[in-house]
């Protein structure tokens, strides 16, 4: 079956610039930060809140820990230098290393959720100095998957990539004027040496994001999944992953007990007012 | 008899209803200016669309001792004027509404009959549903106001055309969603295809009116257009970007094109009528 995962990418980005300059602007703010990986994602990130505030106006922040792949660190570069955004660069490795030391059996998931919530901490500390907002960078693909560290790399203000799949965010960037070393490298979450997200998870993002669309986006249901095309055993697992990761997509429920509780019946948007 | 129409395309500020009335002026200001004989704005231009738990702190009436609708039928003095609003009733109901103003009265108020609760909308919840839809003379003639969802349905247009009205004045705050290959959102392609059928099967005007800007993650298209009653389009609005989009409506043209094609003449109501009756009697 064929899935179409095409995007109009001017139209995406036209969306996206008008989005964040509205939603930072609004909020009283004229600066954003994006934490700068050298990878695809954030690349994006950057290069959207630039064209929406200035690239004066945007600061990256590049924040590696001593095994860091250099090539991240100078891609990082290539793509502050292009979007001519300032770049500053935090090295977390003396802030996190006392943690990580107290337990040398410490396994590669819980060190990268270390990394991930330290890296939100100089973030957001960053904000505060800079006086911007954080601009996520988490695509949906990773955020259906949960292929993220909760209150890590999801953290942020605001989150312009979350309604596009890894796949079409690819089509974005090739749209914009990115460096083609940062276009053409395996996404990686950099955690661990020679780290890859599909490696990690076991999954291509050509393959599931096309499910992904088919389940979520088209409604389908499993079984019409499978007679799409895809395995039987795969579309489960898949299911199984979005479902038991729900949790990373909401606010913490507040147990009711007044007759008007945050979350359930006092309803005002963001943008209250503004 | 040429009927000037300014459609307004704005982005409002969200429950602020001062700040959105001094840009409603200053549109109006600009149509009279520009020589336009009604002003139409979009769905909830003097609140913004997602207002939920404070629907009720941004109510008014549409009576000449408002504050926010005072000035409002001042300006009407001038140009024709078409505001939308939450409306409240004698009962503390609150409606999504659109009020036509001409010569300092309020000619018609339109309450939204269809409030979408579903995917991405919760209006059903915060918001009561209008329960008449009514053609009203006006010095063009015989208009009719829907808003948003309510055109969505086709029996409200339908009734619209059935009960006089040749120029029919949408409004919408129309989410935008469905990117895919093409370079409109799929809600555009939608609007704009039913906009263009209506025309053509109504063989009269219509005239849409929808926001711009952005409320939380949501964001709002714009491209207001008007088709007339051979389909034509007459004007189309930038998409995502605020403006004033001037039509020059025609009004001779109902007769050239009902003389050519007399779909209104030839409707059969009392087949509809018996047809209806006999299906709900089921």
């Amino acid at each position: 079956m064929n899935v179409d995962l095409s995007i109009h990418t001017d139209l995406a980005r036209k969306i996206l610039i008008g989005f964040t300059r509205s939603e930072i602007t609004r909020a009283g703010f004229s600066r954003a930060l994006v934490g700068l990986s050298g990878g695809l994602d954030s690349a994006v990130s950057c290069a959207l809140a630039a064209e929406a505030l200035g690239p004066e106006n945007v600061l990256a922040v590049r924040l590696p820990y001593r095994t860091s792949s250099p090539d991240s660190l100078e891609d990082a570069q290539a793509v502050a230098e292009k979007l001519r955004v300032p770049l500053e660069t935090f090295d977390i490795t003396d802030m996190v290393e006392p943690l990580l030391k107290r337990d040398p059996n410490m396994q590669n998931v819980r060190r990268g959720n270390i990394l991930a919530r330290a890296r939100m901490i100089v973030l957001y500390d960053q904000s505060e100095v800079w006086k911007g907002l954080v601009v996520g960078t988490s695509n949906k693909t990773e955020i259906l998957l949960g292929y993220t560290t909760l209150w890590g790399d999801m953290a942020a203000a605001i989150n312009p990539l979350g309604d596009l799949y890894k796949t079409q965010l690819r089509q974005l960037a090739a749209a914009m004027d990115l460096p083609p070393e940062v276009l053409s490298k395996s996404p990686s979450a950099d955690l661990w040496m020679g780290q890859t997200d599909e490696a990690e998870m076991g999954l291509r993002y050509e393959e599931v994001d096309r499910l992904l669309y088919l389940l979520i986006d088209q409604r389908f249901t499993p079984e019409e999944c499978v007679e799409a095309g895809f395995g039987r055993a795969y579309v489960d697992s898949v299911m199984k992953r979005v479902r038991r990761n729900h949790f990373k997509r909401l606010m913490p429920p507040i147990a009711k007990l007044s007759n008007r509780t945050v979350g359930y019946d006092f309803l005002y948007p963001r943008d209250w007012g503004t | 008899m040429r009927l000037n129409l300014a459609l307004v395309q704005i982005a409002t500020k969200l429950g602020d209803v001062e700040a959105n009335l001094e840009k409603h002026l200053g549109f109006i200001k600009q149509a009279k200016a520009e020589g336009a004989d009604l002003i139409v704005f979009p769905e909830l231009s003097l609140t913004g669309y997602l207002l939920q738990d404070f629907a009720p702190a941004v109510a008014h009436r549409p009576v000449e001792d408002d504050p926010v609708f005072r000035p409002l039928l001042k300006a009407s003095r001038d140009l024709d004027v078409v505001v939308g609003f939450v409306d409240e009733d004698a009962r503390h109901r609150f409606y999504i509404a659109s009020a036509y103003l001409s010569g300092g009265k309020v000619i018609h108020v339109h309450h939204k009959l269809y409030l979408p609760t579903y995917a991405l909308f919760d209006e059903g919840r915060f918001f009561t549903r209008g329960d008449a839809v009514r053609a009203f003379d006006t010095r063009f003639g015989r208009l009719g106001m829907l808003i948003c969802e309510d055109f969505w349905h086709v029996s409200p247009p339908y009734l619209l055309w059935l009960d006089g009205a040749d120029v029919l004045l949408l409004a919408s705050a129309s989410p935008g969603r469905g990117l895919n290959e093409h370079d409109r959102l799929e809600s555009a392609r939608w609007v704009e295809g039913v906009n263009q059928a209506y025309a053509n099967l109504f063989t009269s005007f219509v005239a849409h009116s929808n926001r711009v800007g952005y409320e939380d993650g949501l964001n709002f298209w714009g491209g207001a257009t008007a088709f007339d009653p051979g389909g034509e389009l007459i004007a189309h609005g930038p998409y995502f970007e605020e403006a004033m989009v001037s039509a020059v409506v025609d009004l001779g043209r109902l007769r050239r094109v009902r003389a050519r094609l007399p779909l209104l003449r030839d409707e059969r109501t009392s087949l509809v009528q018996t047809e209806l009756a006999r299906i709900f009697s089921k």
